[in-house]
């Protein structure tokens, strides 16, 4: 059974892929190939960017089932309209219309069984692909044009080794459907802020669902000096771990900029880096 | 005979117009020719996924020829221009009277 730790933040942009690559980087060095790291953030997934040395180990392509309809053999007696919870199948019996809307299809297949008459069958499409890669990282990517990133989420989950101590979740920003799929099977959550007015917004907003889902978890305040003292007043009251306070600096937002969030960190960022992740495996008993 | 509908937020004539096409509180059936109207509540407007779609389908069952509202989305105009069913968009705070005697008057 491996332990899952998901890095989330409401808000974009306050530090998620940061605290992730970091807290990779760091507990690699302790624990090797028993880590890996997983970039949930399927529309933009940027973790590998990351380690330019990394090598593509091989590739799954994911695919989603669209159901067509045969208007040669479809009665347009709407049942399978009625069975879609989705509202992607459109039948119009006065012009003989009948066809499914890719876009929002779930691919549930309850338009297969409500058809009596043969005249739904399935087809694929692609819409995405989860990448491997040497370092320990997967990730995945959504095809261009593709809606299905909670579906995608949940089929990268599926291609994670079993065998791992430790599996870092890079979630996606927001509170979305996707960001729900990436935190439900994690057994600790880091949510990642910035110490302004919209971070603590959307902060407060994943907090209300991770305690409605009820998963525990703690809070990287990112670029501290910016802003104001407002989160740490919300932490404090509302009794919240503050696992680390990483200082707003120049030099490291430049080097995350060139791609080089791993070597030349700033002495004041390695500390704060190296004491959540003792005081997360600490809370998880590892 | 030609049916035009208008989406709006109330069920009578004094009510204002919706800008939204998908998700308007009700549809008002306007025959052009004769001038009368009728209201049918949008049993879509509060849909998780495809209330476009849905109005669409109903504008094309309903045979409808014209459609004034705010603005169409991208899945319900492709079904709409598939059927030839004309799109009218109109941005301006209006009562519903208002926009029927404006096409009265043409």
């Amino acid at each position: 059974m491996s332990y899952n730790i998901a890095i989330a933040s409401g808000k974009g942009g306050t530090g998620k892929t940061t605290v992730s690559v970091s807290l990779f980087q760091t507990l690699r060095k302790e624990l090797g190939g028993d880590v890996v790291l997983v970039d949930c953030d399927v529309e933009e997934p940027n973790d590998a960017l990351f380690f330019a040395n990394a090598k593509l180990l091989h590739n799954n392509e994911i695919k989603q089932r669209i159901p067509i309809i045969h208007t040669d053999k479809c009665t347009f007696c709407r049942k399978c309209v009625e069975y879609c919870e989705f509202n992607a199948v459109v039948v119009m019996p006065s012009v003989e219309f009948a066809e499914v809307n890719a876009s929002l299809c779930h691919s549930c297949g309850a338009c297969l069984v409500a058809c009596q008459f043969d005249a739904i069958t399935e087809t694929e499409q692609l819409i995405g692909q989860v990448n491997h890669y040497d370092t320990g990282l997967i990730e995945g990517k959504l095809t261009v044009g593709s809606a299905m990133q909670t579906m995608l989420v949940k089929e990268l989950k599926k291609h994670i080794p079993a065998n791992k101590l430790l599996v870092l979740l890079d979630a996606p920003p927001g509170t979305s459907c996707q960001v729900v799929e990436t935190v439900s099977d994690a057994d600790y959550v880091i949510l990642v802020t910035e110490p302004t007015p919209f971070g603590l917004h959307d902060l407060k907003l994943m907090v209300q669902l991770l305690r409605e889902i009820g998963k525990p978890f703690g809070v990287v305040v990112n670029k501290s000096g910016l802003g104001n003292e407002e989160v740490y007043q919300f932490l404090d009251d509302d009794g919240i771990d503050l696992l680390g306070n990483i200082p707003i600096n120049k030099l490291f937002a430049s080097n995350y900029a060139k791609g080089d969030l791993l070597n030349n960190i700033p002495l004041e960022i390695a500390s704060v880096v190296n004491q959540f992740t003792h005081k997360i495996m600490l809370n998880l008993g590892l | 005979m030609s049916k035009t509908v208008i989406t709006s937020s109330g069920n009578t004539l004094t009510s204002k117009f919706d800008k939204r096409f998908g998700r308007a509180e009700f549809f008002c059936l306007l025959d052009e020719a004769t001038g009368q109207t009728s209201f049918i509540a949008n049993e879509f407007k509060d849909a998780n996924h495809g209330a476009g779609t849905k109005a669409a389908e109903f504008m094309v069952e309903q045979q409808v020829n014209k459609i004034i509202s705010g603005d169409f989305g991208p899945k319900a105009k492709e079904l709409l221009e598939k059927f030839d069913v004309q799109m009218v968009i109109l941005q301006e705070e209006l009562t519903i009277q208002a926009i029927v005697d404006r096409i009265s008057k043409k």
